[in-house]
């Protein structure tokens, strides 16, 4: 599990340079202005990382669930923003791997091969875990040949810039989560009315649209799977994004303890370099250990996705979120408290870093809603 | 929401944080989110803390100080300004710190020529001590103050200097003597418009971003030998006398800031609650909300004990970094979940609509300012062992 093949080697090496050259120098400028990365949405297209887990079959390179979260790892050192849109990418496409049929999945897997620029993206609220706290706005009618959507408030990564997204809706209110249904909608669907991309406190560099949906009419054949579907087809889709957040989170906190350890390093007080003194060094070895468990865990978790041991995976899933946030959480919040001052201003990146740590805490479920899940998968409680 | 009373002895002080509190609530809440967002010095709010008084708190009572109980009542103006804008709290602490070396070293001639410039002529100060080299390691400045005559020539580089911008006046910590100990640097009251002093940039920050962060720069600047506050060599005792009212202060801030986040989160709750949503019975939210308000009234318990210990001249250096660090690292907790529980409640505590974000970028200042937690950590294990030993 250790040994990467030459395969591995290879494609870590080239995003490794990528990172380097064309997503670290425009990670400041990509926060400062809340723009979407279309640069790193050409390069990543140019070099084949934008969809690496797209199946061979539909032209993708197909890389094992570990290899693309060592892919997100990487990209989310330098800017956790850029690593989103590959997981958003993810998202949107493994919903369809996952549930789709045949032609469906011709028909929109196909636009993501190649050095295509074709966007995706996932709109859900994720629905109640046991609670009444989450309701899915969205409501899917079957009239004739096509199902008519309706919803208030949807949200949906990539919303307003997608080309395609996901979206999940009750075709039977009455089933509960058997009555959820999965749809894949396009872009310019007459009654997809995007309404604004929000201000959010950090990921700054990645879109969460509001959107709206007025009697926007898809066809029959873009429903996913069956109907009453699409709750399984969400858990399992949520997994493997919640196991993706947590590569992100690990290579967010691995980014900022570089930094904080080239500073603790160079930065001398009371006749030393910080880097001397028993509080800094105590906070680089929590650091240092919270990022290495938390990364064990997450490889084990994409070794259980790459078994498709998918119920043992949606339980491990929340675990591997959960730690690599929380430890993403502390050691940017660390980061910041190592380099002081300086820390906490614009002009050094670990702010940034700290912003972006609290998003992972909260995407793809809070990591108080993942103790509930994992609780209740452990206790049996449904 | 909290019961203050068992810590405030007079009822006196519980008609000022009355007041306070609906200034806050009414004048000062409203601007918290622009003045964050454009990052500016916001002028109107600081006109209304003089005109309330609160930029004078601790200033002798001559000059519009409080009188008896003077550090908890500013303690109290700062938790309550801090609730609703951790940036405009931010500005009764500077002003605190900034005069406290010319309350405290300058001499009378010296006080009756700058105390009035300052509390009726509204001039702000700041504090410059820090510089590029030397953070929580004071005595490694590199700033230099040198005997010329009847003057000092002062030459050297601040940074990180609240209100440096906007101040009228300075406290400059110098060295006036060669080596590396304690008693090498003194303060100097330094006026803004005294010839080789510039104003560098002004910082952009995580959060409090309504305060003025900039580079000062001395450059044979001339001071009178008058100017010299506490007598030379005494910089180091009185930066450290500064911090036993300061980070009562800065706790007290930190405390603000975990109720403000505290608040939302109720309210938040209460406008769900009306509509018929029951999360309020939800265990996820009443363990956020129990966890904090524990944090919440222990940080109060530590921030008054050593407000208190200051108002009686009794040594509370243990206390004041026990205030600082607990509270600032409950607030960075608080803050935390508060957009947890937010974002459990709505999917919104992310965004800039919800103030809570923003009082977790506040939030993160408090662990650093005024000695690093980790500093603060230091002191108390210095002060235990001084005790027992």
């Amino acid at each position: 599990m250790f040994q990467l093949d030459e395969e591995q080697r290879l494609i870590l090496q080239s995003v490794r340079e990528i990172v380097q050259k064309e997503i670290k120098p425009r990670a400041t400028t990509l926060d400062e202005t809340g723009e979407f990365p279309w640069e790193a949405v050409r390069i990543f297209a140019k070099n084949d990382i934008l969809n690496p887990l797209l199946p061979r079959k539909y032209g993708g390179v197909e890389v094992s669930t570990y290899t693309f979260c060592m892919i997100v790892e990487e990209i989310a050192k330098a800017c956790a923003s850029t690593a989103l849109l590959l997981i958003t990418q993810a998202e949107g496409t493994l919903s369809i791997v996952y549930g789709a049929d045949e032609s469906l999945k011709q028909k929109y897997l196909k636009r993501l091969a190649g050095d295509s620029q074709v966007l995706t993206g996932l709109g859900a609220i994720e629905p109640s875990v046991g609670s009444d706290i989450f309701s899915l706005p969205t409501r899917a009618e079957l009239r004739g040949s096509h199902y008519i959507l309706q919803g208030e408030r949807c949200y949906a990564k990539n919303g307003s810039v997608a080309d395609f997204l996901v979206l999940y809706a009750y075709t039977d209110r009455s089933k509960g989560s058997g009555g959820i249904s999965a749809l894949v909608i396009e872009k310019g669907f007459p009654g997809l009315v995007p309404k604004r991309d929000e201000n959010k406190m950090g990921m700054r560099g990645a879109i969460y649209s509001e959107i709206l949906l007025k009697n926007l009419g898809v066809p029959r054949e873009n429903l996913i799977g069956q109907e009453g579907e699409g709750y399984s087809n969400m858990l399992k889709t949520l997994s493997a994004s919640r196991l993706f957040t947590a590569a992100q989170a690990i290579g967010l906190a691995q980014g900022a303890m570089e930094e904080a350890i080239s500073y603790a390093r160079s930065r001398v007080q009371f006749g030393k370099s910080i880097s001397h003194y028993a509080p800094i060094q105590f906070m680089i070895a929590e650091m240092a250990t919270g990022i290495e468990s938390a990364r064990l865990l997450t490889y084990k978790t994409a070794f259980l996705f790459d078994q498709e041991e998918w119920k043992k995976a949606e339980t491990y899933a929340p675990m591997a979120k959960l730690i690599a946030s929380d430890t993403a959480m502390k050691v940017t919040t660390d980061a910041v408290q190592i380099m002081g001052g300086y820390g906490y201003m614009k002009d050094y990146p670990v702010e940034r870093m700290m912003r972006d740590a609290k998003l992972t805490q909260i995407d793809t479920g809070t990591n108080q809603i993942m103790k509930c899940i994992i609780g209740r998968d452990l206790t049996g409680i449904s | 929401m909290f019961d203050h009373t068992s810590f405030l002895p007079t009822q006196e002080l519980k008609n000022f944080q009355g007041r306070i509190q609906q200034v806050a609530r009414d004048k000062i809440a409203p601007q918290a989110p622009r003045v964050d967002e454009e990052e500016f010095f916001n002028r109107e709010v600081e006109s209304l803390l003089w005109d309330h008084g609160l930029l004078t708190l601790t200033f002798p009572v001559e000059f519009g100080g409080y009188g008896q109980g003077r550090i908890v009542a500013f303690c109290i103006a700062v938790e309550e300004i801090a609730k609703v804008c951790a940036s405009s709290a931010l500005l009764l602490i500077i002003q605190a710190v900034g005069s406290f070396p010319i309350i405290h070293g300058g001499s009378n001639e010296l006080k009756q020529k700058y105390l009035p410039q300052m509390s009726g002529g509204r001039k702000l100060v700041a504090y410059l001590v820090t510089e590029p080299t030397a953070g929580s390691d004071i005595a490694g400045i590199q700033t230099t103050a040198v005997r010329e005559g009847s003057d000092y020539l002062l030459n050297g580089s601040k940074c990180f200097a609240t209100s440096g911008g906007v101040a009228g006046v300075y406290s400059v910590l110098a060295k006036t003597s060669e080596g590396k100990g304690n008693g090498n640097s003194s303060f100097f009251l330094v006026e803004r418009e005294s010839p080789g002093l510039s104003i560098g940039r002004t910082e952009s920050k995580l959060g409090q971003r309504g305060s003025n962060t900039t580079e000062v720069f001395l450059e044979n600047v001339r001071v009178p030998a008058e100017n010299l506050l506490g007598g030379e060599g005494n910089g180091f005792l009185i930066a450290m006398k500064d911090f036993d009212m300061s980070r009562p202060a800065i706790a007290a801030q930190a405390l603000g800031i975990a109720e403000g986040a505290f608040e939302a989160v109720l309210q938040f709750i209460k406008e769900r609650h009306t509509i018929g949503n029951p999360i309020a019975d939800h265990p996820v939210i009443q363990t956020i909300l129990a966890d904090s308000a524990i944090l919440i009234e222990a940080s109060r318990g530590l921030v008054y004990r050593a407000a208190i210990l200051n108002d009686e001249g009794k040594n509370n250096t243990k206390f004041a970094s026990m205030a600082k660090s607990f509270a600032g690292d409950a607030a960075m907790k608080i803050t935390t979940e508060a957009v947890d529980a937010i974002q459990v409640l709505s999917g919104y505590g992310f965004l800039k609509d919800f103030q809570v974000e923003r009082m977790f970028r506040d939030a993160k200042l408090t662990q650093i300012f005024e000695g690093t937690n980790q500093i603060q950590r230091m002191v108390i294990a210095r002060q235990i062992l001084k005790e027992w030993m």
